[in-house]
């Protein structure tokens, strides 16, 4: 009956770790306001073990954004840089027990995210991961969004 | 948890005199108002006494209002039955951007069979551009149509004045007054209109009624065929405790009018002005100058509408928004955007009705819950003000 299952509006309405982190080791930026969702991730890593020590986020966006941002926070920390590379967005969804079909494409912006921040770690420490083989930040790929609305692809800001 | 329910441009509540007004006609003069018997005479002269009631609120004469099963209904009624009728004449009609879906995505529909449509614009306060109407109009253009009330930013347009236009030239003029009726004073013989839409479920009738104003000697062809019911313009069997509802709801509707248009621009007003004191970042949409009287259409900068409602949702709040994420086709609001609001802004935008069951109380309470999510939501959300959009 509700738009969003009770894990959905748990995660939207008590979302885990927004915020920014000071001086993190890597950031990214993904979607945009026009396109009604966007996403920033800020990420801490231990340089030795590679782990995710901390992460935040902050996200411009609908229910299903909020919800899947946190959610994808969760799913990675405490994971190695390697393992976050691997988290997907029907991941994500899934534990989050399900989506309306009509947000899937459009509101689950994180694992895009993970990987624009986590570049930017690897570029500023100059690491190189598997996962990242082939990832273009430039990269336009989103063509499921609303109309008018080209792709987003990593922002710098 | 307290329920405040501000979106009535969305629909109302049925209000009880009138629902006691429509039970009878469900359980003891349930009779067909087509037969002959008494049953079916009684049952007909509900109708007539509920066609009466909605021609006196708007002016008319009573056998020039037709009920239908729709404020929708009214519209496809008149774009197919007067693009049909007058298709000897031309096949060029006039609306606006603005319009209703029932409007516009008929439009479309006649555009695939052989009719030219003009979209005019509309100025940043919502008013039409009526020098682009009569620029549009051409020798071939059998109607034009242009909302009286628009049901977003609640823009009361000049129809007077276009109808005048519309006549000059010799072509009909229609409105859609679903959001018009008993919000605005409306008389159809004074105001020039050819034909109106209304609906009942916005003036505290039922839903699945509305009714079809048609001047006499317009004669726009049927769009339901089938039967001779409304004097052989519109067949099916009557809705009828729905027709007397609406009657009923038109009646008070009259009565009313004076003190609901009142009560609910002061609630309204209270509402904006109280919004504006305790949220930084917010714009009014639309003109203030000639308004629904319930109407209140905000932008909060830097969040998601459909955000703010569901978070308006889970403390008893219903709103309705304009962003993309909440319909089903994911496009922002058509009309913001004919507004020329940027994108990014109509993402964030809240439409809020006040009616006659909004108290100063439910107001307090909804700026109060507002002022936290809208905090909260900035707090979560990747956009600032020191970031900008």
């Amino acid at each position: 009956m509700a738009l969003y299952n009770d894990t959905v509006m748990d995660h939207f309405m008590n979302p885990r770790n927004v915020g920014e982190i000071e001086n993190p080791d890597g950031k990214g930026v993904y979607g945009s306001p026009v396109c009604g969702d966007m996403m920033q991730i800020t990420i801490k890593v231990d340089e030795k073990t590679d782990v995710i020590t901390d992460v935040k986020f902050k996200t411009f966006g609908c229910g299903s954004a909020i919800a899947s941002s946190s959610m994808a926070t969760e799913m990675i920390i405490g994971k190695t840089v390697d393992q976050a590379l691997a988290v997907t967005n029907k991941q994500i969804v899934e534990e989050l027990g399900g989506l309306p079909p009509v947000k899937l494409h459009c509101s689950v912006l994180a694992d895009h995210a993970i990987k624009c921040a986590i570049y930017d770690y690897a570029q500023k420490h100059g690491k190189t991961y598997k996962g990242l083989e082939g990832f273009d930040p430039e990269a336009d790929d989103d063509d499921e969004q609303a109309e008018g609305c080209s792709g987003p692809s990593c922002d710098k800001k | 948890m307290r329920q405040v329910y501000m979106d009535y441009s969305a629909t109302t509540p049925v209000k009880k005199e009138v629902l006691d007004a429509m039970i009878p006609y469900f359980t003891e003069h349930f009779g067909n108002p087509s037969s002959l018997y008494t049953y079916g005479l009684e049952a007909k002269d509900a109708i007539t006494k509920a066609r009466g009631q909605l021609a006196h609120l708007i002016g008319a004469d009573p056998e020039e209002v037709y009920f239908t099963g729709s404020g929708s209904e009214a519209d496809n009624w008149t774009l197919f039955g007067v693009t049909d009728k007058l298709k000897n004449k031309g096949n060029h009609i006039i609306t606006t951007k603005i319009e209703h879906h029932a409007i516009l995505h008929s439009c479309e529909f006649l555009q695939k069979h052989g009719v030219d449509v003009t979209y005019v614009g509309v100025n940043p306060d919502g008013t039409v551009k009526i020098d682009e109407i009569e620029k549009a109009i051409t020798d071939k253009t059998v109607l034009i149509s242009v909302m009286l009330i628009n049901n977003e930013v609640g823009t009361i347009q000049p129809v007077k004045e276009i109808a005048e236009l519309a006549h000059k030239h010799g072509i009909l003029f229609h409105t859609d007054a679903v959001q018009a009726l008993g919000n605005t004073p409306i008389n159809v013989h004074e105001m020039g209109i050819d034909l109106m839409s209304m609906s009942a479920h916005k003036i505290y009738g039922p839903k699945g009624v509305g009714a079809l104003y048609m001047k006499k000697g317009v004669n726009a062809s049927n769009y339901l065929h089938g039967g001779a019911q409304e004097s052989g313009h519109r067949a099916s069997t009557e809705n009828l405790a729905g027709i007397v509802g609406f009657g009923k709801a038109a009646e008070l509707a009259e009565k009313n009018l004076e003190s609901h248009i009142k009560n609910c621009s002061s609630l309204r007003n209270y509402l904006i002005e109280q919004i504006q004191k305790k949220i930084p970042d917010t714009i009014v949409n639309g003109t203030m100058e000639h308004r629904h009287p319930g109407n209140a259409n905000i932008t909060f900068e830097y969040i998601e509408g459909e955000s703010i409602l569901l978070m308006l949702d889970h403390e008893g709040i219903s709103v309705s928004t304009g962003s993309a994420c909440s319909s089903k086709s994911l496009k922002p609001s058509h009309v913001l955007t004919a507004l020329g609001v940027p994108v990014e802004k109509i993402h964030g935008t809240i439409r809020f009705t006040v009616g006659d069951f909004t108290t100063k109380e439910d107001i307090d309470y909804v700026v109060e819950t507002l002022a936290k999510i809208v905090g909260r939501l900035r707090e979560i959300s990747s956009v600032d003000e020191k970031k900008g959009w």
